[in-house]
């Protein structure tokens, strides 16, 4: 959130109400100073005993007690309960305490907690004041990087700007408040950066938890750190011709969203894509919220998916969510823990919709933000199943937890009641970067496994199930009846049409015949003719009428 | 409480700072008021010998610590207010 964390060499104010995690806060800063930096550190405690804070912290898994012979010590600074008070003080003792000691163990890191608790003994506010000026310039001075603890009035913690010690915000370089609320019955904690010198930072209040590693605080993104990779590689989902419609199957990395009402064989799919993924070999954690782990592999068991094999070779993890207590964060929490101790790659959460239950709504939309930008960034493969009750949804553009917009593939079970019959439809709302399918395939289970069939669509009409094989059935028999007739008919007119031919060349013939009748008739004709010529000027010439008159020629 | 008993304080100062030199002189004055001739003072300074400071638990300066006689109380501040010191230490107010 502070884009690195506290300033360094500087003081940073830590305010909170009771039990709101600051004294974890300060341990943390101190181990992790000591652990990864090689800091040492001073814990200067005034309001409990440094034994019954080491005595906390054993619930944490930090290794206190190797730490506390080199790299982190505490200074019991507790005020003896039957101290008598006379004039003015200072802190004198307490700088020079701290100066032999830091100088000892070369500490870089000092935190001071409950602070308020010394300042109460001063007589008056201008002796608080200055003591704390006085100790703020001590830290300064030898560059070492402070933390005070402070406590606020109840939860607002807004409330300390009217407290003695409210001068304290404003001297610091850094304030950090902690809040712990009950909202509608669900603990949530709260952190703000509410200053930072010399730094941007991020400026809402963000949720975090207390888990075993200490304070986790719950950040979408970190500033400034590139987005993951982005694969081009396709995962299956299961079922082969989802993967035909899908261009190959789910991206890798991607966040695929399943949603559909109550019986649409979500968790199934959830399971067919775990299974396939184990069968790849790759480690995945199936996530139920509504179910039993054992529960859900029996279910599945019955339609071909045989995961408790994968369950035995320890490459698929079952976690039932229902014994989770807490808000969503602890959800989240949790998932990413399991999820990093698998090494899963891949990802189911069945139903991620439970998160929407009243209590957790302010969060929820936030936490399944997070769920898949983390996923994301760690380039597992998220499936997350949601619950989409059609009476209660007003719209058909989005789950309860509107996170159809951030998930790269949409998948969509509806029945279909027709006939006295419910078939169950799948179709392919989105899939980003994937030309897919529009059709509404069905979707149909029996022992051997998930198929999907092409529904009859025909005369604008949409059928499945029973009806949809009625109906093929029907146009099977139709059809061959069809092509029966056609062959008949084909040939009948093949024999007319060699009946035709052979008449044709009758014809051909006897039109032949007659035309050579005609030449020969013609020629007749003009040999007649010209013999008759030929007769009649022999004729002539024989007879000598004519004289052939020399002149007229 | 017997007035014939040797009263041993140590006093923790700060350096010369304001508090602590008043410190001093408020005792001096007190001793010599009140416990002439048998009371011991050690003085130690925390800037000087701080590995005391911190062996003895001393945080807040200036701070009186009586040894003896037992048992041991502290009193921090400027010790101002010679009512309530003595009080603490047990010594009744002498009238002048």
């Amino acid at each position: 959130m502070t884009g690195g964390g506290l300033p360094r060499g500087r003081t940073t104010l830590l305010v909170g109400g009771p039990g709101s995690g600051k004294t974890v806060f300060a341990l943390q800063f101190l181990i992790h100073g000591a652990q990864a930096c090689k800091e040492p550190g001073i814990f200067v405690a005034f309001e409990e005993s440094s034994k019954r804070i080491v005595a906390n912290a054993r619930s944490f898994d930090w290794k206190l007690a190797e730490l506390q012979e080199k790299k982190l010590f505490f200074l019991d600074a507790r005020p003896a309960p039957d101290l008598v008070r006379s004039g003015d003080m200072d802190l004198g003792g307490l700088c020079a305490a701290l100066e032999a000691k830091s100088r000892a163990v070369r500490a870089r890191r000092i935190v001071f907690d409950a602070v308020d608790v010394a300042l109460a003994l001063l007589p008056d506010p201008e002796a608080r004041r200055r003591e704390i000026y006085r100790l703020h310039e001590w830290l300064l001075a030898r560059e070492l990087t402070g933390l005070i603890t402070l406590k606020s009035g109840g939860d607002d913690a807004n409330a300390i700007r009217g407290q003695p010690f409210g001068f304290m915000q404003f001297m610091v370089d850094c304030t950090v408040i902690l809040n712990h609320s009950v909202v509608l019955g669900v603990s949530q904690r709260n952190l703000r950066v509410q200053k930072y010198r010399g730094s941007g930072f991020d400026e809402n209040e963000t949720p975090f938890l207390i888990g075993d590693g200490g304070l986790e605080v719950a950040v979408a993104r970190t500033l400034g750190r590139a987005d993951a990779k982005v694969s081009s590689e396709r995962v299956s989902s299961g079922v082969q011709r989802l993967d035909t419609m899908l261009g190959g199957g789910y991206y890798r990395g991607a966040c695929v969203l399943i949603t559909g009402s109550p019986g649409t064989a979500k968790t199934t799919l959830g399971g067919a894509f775990a299974e396939a993924a184990c069968r790849r070999g790759e480690r995945t954690l199936f996530v139920s919220f509504d179910s039993d782990g054992s529960e859900v592999i029996r279910d599945l068991a019955s339609v071909g998916i045989r995961l408790d094999r994968y369950v035995r070779n320890r490459s698929l993890r079952m976690i039932s969510a229902r014994t989770i207590t807490g808000s969503a964060e602890t959800y989240l929490l949790r998932i990413k823990t399991l999820a990093q101790e698998h090494g899963a790659r891949c990802l189911v959460v069945d139903p991620v919709s439970t998160w929407s239950k009243p209590g957790n709504e302010l969060t929820a939309q936030s936490v399944t933000d997070r769920l898949i930008d983390w996923s994301k960034a760690g380039g597992t493969t998220l499936l997350c199943t949601s619950l989409f009750d059609e009476m209660s949804s007003r719209t058909e553009g989005g789950s309860p937890l509107q996170i159809s917009t951030l998930a790269d593939t949409w998948i969509h079970l509806n029945h279909l009641v027709q006939a006295g019959e419910r078939n169950r439809g799948l179709s392919i709302i989105k899939s980003r970067g994937t030309a897919h399918s529009h059709q509404v395939r069905e979707l149909i289970l029996n022992d051997a496994g998930m198929t999907l069939t092409d529904a009859y669509t025909a005369a604008g009409e949409v059928l499945m199930g029973t009806l949809r094989w009625e109906k093929e059935r029907a146009e099977g028999v139709a059809n061959k009846a069809a092509e029966g007739a056609a062959k008949l008919k084909r040939v009948r007119l093949d024999a007319e049409e060699a009946e035709l031919e052979v008449q044709m060349k009758s014809l051909q013939v006897e039109l032949d015949a007659k035309q050579v009748e005609k030449t020969l008739l013609a020629r007749t004709v003009v040999s007649r003719e010209g013999e008759l010529s030929r007769g009649r000027t022999r004729m002539r010439e024989l007879r000598g009428a004519d004289a052939a008159r020399p002149g007229r020629k | 409480m017997s007035r014939r008993a040797l009263f041993k304080f140590r006093l923790y100062i700060a350096g010369d700072t304001p508090n602590s030199a008043q410190a001093l002189a408020n005792l001096a004055a007190l001793c010599r008021t009140h416990l002439a001739g048998r009371h011991e003072i050690e003085i130690v300074d925390v800037f000087r010998q701080p590995q005391r400071a911190l062996a003895d638990g001393v945080l807040m300066t200036p701070t009186l610590v009586k040894l003896a006689p037992s048992p041991v109380r502290r009193i921090v501040g400027t010790l101002s207010r010679t009512r309530t010191v003595l009080h603490a230490l047990k010594l009744e107010i002498l009238d002048r």
